[in-house]
């Protein structure tokens, strides 16, 4: 059953009027029918704010053969500029982030090239044909896969965000920081994903009842260790094989990585080489400190599996500028670890009204729903934001909730890179000033 | 047909059925022993299981520390180098902006099993049981969680007592 299918049924879907500041009808010229009874209703019509074009002539690369078919394509030479953000280009001995640019492409799947990556101690040059998974610890009998191996068992292809605990950190700042998607929000990514579910291959091995939980392992040289409940590993697990139809890239995690749908991107651990079923959590460094939560009354999260229901407007957003009034578009991504988008909301007037977005296709569980909202800009200073619900009722909090729940940061926060504290998930908002400038603010 | 042999039949239908499931297991890999897996089996546990045979001091990691650990993470444990954590610092953790250091811990263990799988950072596991008991001890000392002449092994190091301990909240207990 579709989701469409299923809000069609609850009376929140009677089309809500259109909200303030320009929101039009979120059906608005997906049909001529509407469309002309939009420019009826808003003045927003064939005239627009449209000039004349000049007259047409060949341009230079129509006049010549092309250039020669490369066997692997890569971006057009003007797309340079469309690349992920590196917090330690000179390769210190430390972490190194990419960031996707959010702002710069479109659509539901992120380019495995611009694929976010977070790596603890470089990119191992794993070779594919050495590489072994082994599955041991409370099991029947401990068993160790090739990748050959790996490649006949059966294999299942889902569509799956991934997202770092810590993205969109920035946001407990106490000050709006300026900065893009892309820094706020970068450490987010969504693809179609290709491997052996991991209850296949647990069943090879016969999980012992009294294993609550397994360690995954990396084979990269920090080892890098998470601790899963079983559950999970029986649930929706994936041994990863492939990335939007190609081999793992190699900061994800080739030739193989656990995709945990929903879950902590840091658990799901890439250059997989080891699976132990163990009684207790093994407490590993990631767990124990980095992805746990400092509380308010020194209290502390551990075990913050999920990554909750967000969103954010991708289009327009901080280093865009508007070229005057008319016709947007605006459009971002939504998600949810708990399931598919239910519903997406946008306000042009800093949440004092909204309307429902568009969602692209059919939202898929714990994986991006593109969403579009057409507005027409009077040229005043506007605040959008974007706010999500998914299919389990749970709503993407406003930021003054988290505020209120998790506290911010005592002073404003300087290094964009900081993560000052995880799991971040309120709306984000855009201020837009009568020049077509765009803003981080906190409404 | 008598119900004993009925049961017969049944049980041997079974029994072909669960030989036919185990066929289309795929069954693919090879077995191996917890023995040749060893040389992997590195990730210690907080109730002490997987830590290996050996011990060290604090006096002892001071000098090791001071070799291979001080010139990113700060002599005796303070002031690192940029970018890099202080293995000494705050006893409370009331802000979020706090930088955590090794008292946020609520396991002991977890030092161990840090520094003997991922340090120094440039030669990770280069490092003997003996001498990550030792930086154990060391940064226990240093931050005044141990005496300075505890020696830390497999049977102490679980028993430190750890000054968050207790305070740490399961965001999703029924994901467990």
């Amino acid at each position: 059953m579709s989701i469409s299918k299923r809000r069609s049924t609850t009376p929140a879907d009677s089309p809500p009027p259109v909200a303030g500041n320009g929101l039009l009808h979120r059906r608005a010229l997906l049909g001529q029918g509407f469309l002309l009874a939009g420019a009826a209703a808003t003045g927003f019509g064939a005239s627009g704010n449209s000039a004349a074009a000049e007259p047409l002539k060949d341009d230079p690369w129509s006049l010549t053969m092309g250039d020669p078919t490369p066997p692997r394509q890569g971006p057009s030479r003007f797309e340079k500029n469309v690349v992920r953000l590196l917090s330690n280009p000179n390769h210190e001995p430390r972490n190194s982030h990419a960031r996707t640019p959010h702002h710069m492409i479109q659509g539901s799947i992120t380019p495995s090239a611009l694929h976010f990556t977070i790596n603890h101690s470089g990119i191992p040059d794993i070779d594919p044909a050495k590489h072994r998974l082994v599955i041991h610890g409370m099991v029947r009998q401990p068993k160790i896969f090739s990748l050959e191996d790996l490649d006949r068992y059966p294999m299942v292809t889902r569509m799956a965000f991934v997202e770092c605990g810590g993205n969109s950190a920035p946001m407990f700042s106490s000050e709006p920081m300026q900065v893009s998607a892309q820094q706020l929000h970068g450490l987010v990514s969504n693809s179609e994903w290709t491997g052996v579910l991991l209850s296949t291959l647990l069943d090879e091995v016969g999980v012992d009842p009294k294993a609550k939980w397994f360690l995954a392992e990396g084979g990269d040289s920090c080892a890098l260790h998470r601790s899963v409940p079983v559950k999970k590993g029986f649930d929706d697990a994936m041994i990863a094989l492939y990335q939007n139809g190609e081999r793992v890239m190699p900061g994800n995690g080739y030739p193989m990585r656990l995709l945990l749908p929903g879950y902590q991107g840091n658990m799901n651990v890439k250059f997989l080489r080891r699976i132990k079923l163990i009684d207790q959590p093994a407490m590993s460094f990631y767990e124990a400190k980095t992805y746990s939560q400092v509380l308010p009354g020194e209290r502390f999260w551990r075990f913050h599996f999920l990554q909750e229901v967000k969103s954010f407007i991708t289009h327009p957003s901080f280093g865009h500028s508007l070229k005057g009034p008319g016709y947007y578009d605006i459009s971002g991504v939504a998600y949810s670890g708990t399931g598919r988008i239910a519903r997406v909301m946008v306000s042009a007037d800093g949440g004092k009204s909204w309307a429902q977005a568009a969602l692209q296709g059919d939202p898929q569980p714990m994986a991006f729903t593109r969403f579009r909202m057409p507005w027409r800009w009077d040229g005043q200073p506007v605040v959008l934001l974007s706010r999500a619900w998914d299919e389990a009722g749970n709503v993407q909090p406003l930021r003054a909730e988290i505020v209120a729940a998790r506290g911010q940061s005592s002073q404003p926060v300087k290094n964009p890179n900081q993560f000052i504290n995880q799991h971040y998930n309120s709306v984000t908002s855009w201020g837009i000033d009568s020049k077509g400038e765009i803003k981080h603010v906190y409404v | 047909m008598s119900t004993c042999k009925l049961l017969l039949a049944l049980g041997a239908a079974g029994a072909l059925a669960a030989g036919a499931a185990l066929a289309q297991s795929p069954n693919l890999g090879k077995t191996i022993s917890e023995a040749d897996i060893r040389a992997w089996d590195i990730a210690v546990l907080p109730d002490g299981s997987n830590l290996p045979p050996g011990s060290g001091t604090a006096a002892q990691g001071a000098t090791i520390y001071a070799q291979q650990c001080a010139l990113c993470h700060g002599e005796n444990g303070v002031k690192p180098a940029p970018g890099y954590s202080p293995m000494v610092g705050l006893q409370k953790f009331d802000r979020m902006d706090a930088p955590k250091t090794i008292t946020y811990y609520e396991h002991a263990t977890t030092i161990f099993d840090i520094v003997r799988r991922g340090m120094p950072f440039m030669a990770p596991r280069t490092l003997s049981d003996d001498q990550v008991y030792a930086i154990t001890a060391y940064l226990l000392a240093i931050n005044k969680l141990i005496d300075e002449k505890e020696v830390m092994n497999a049977q102490s190091l679980p028993k430190v007592k750890m000054p968050n301990a207790g305070k740490f909240i399961i965001r999703f207990p029924d994901r467990i």
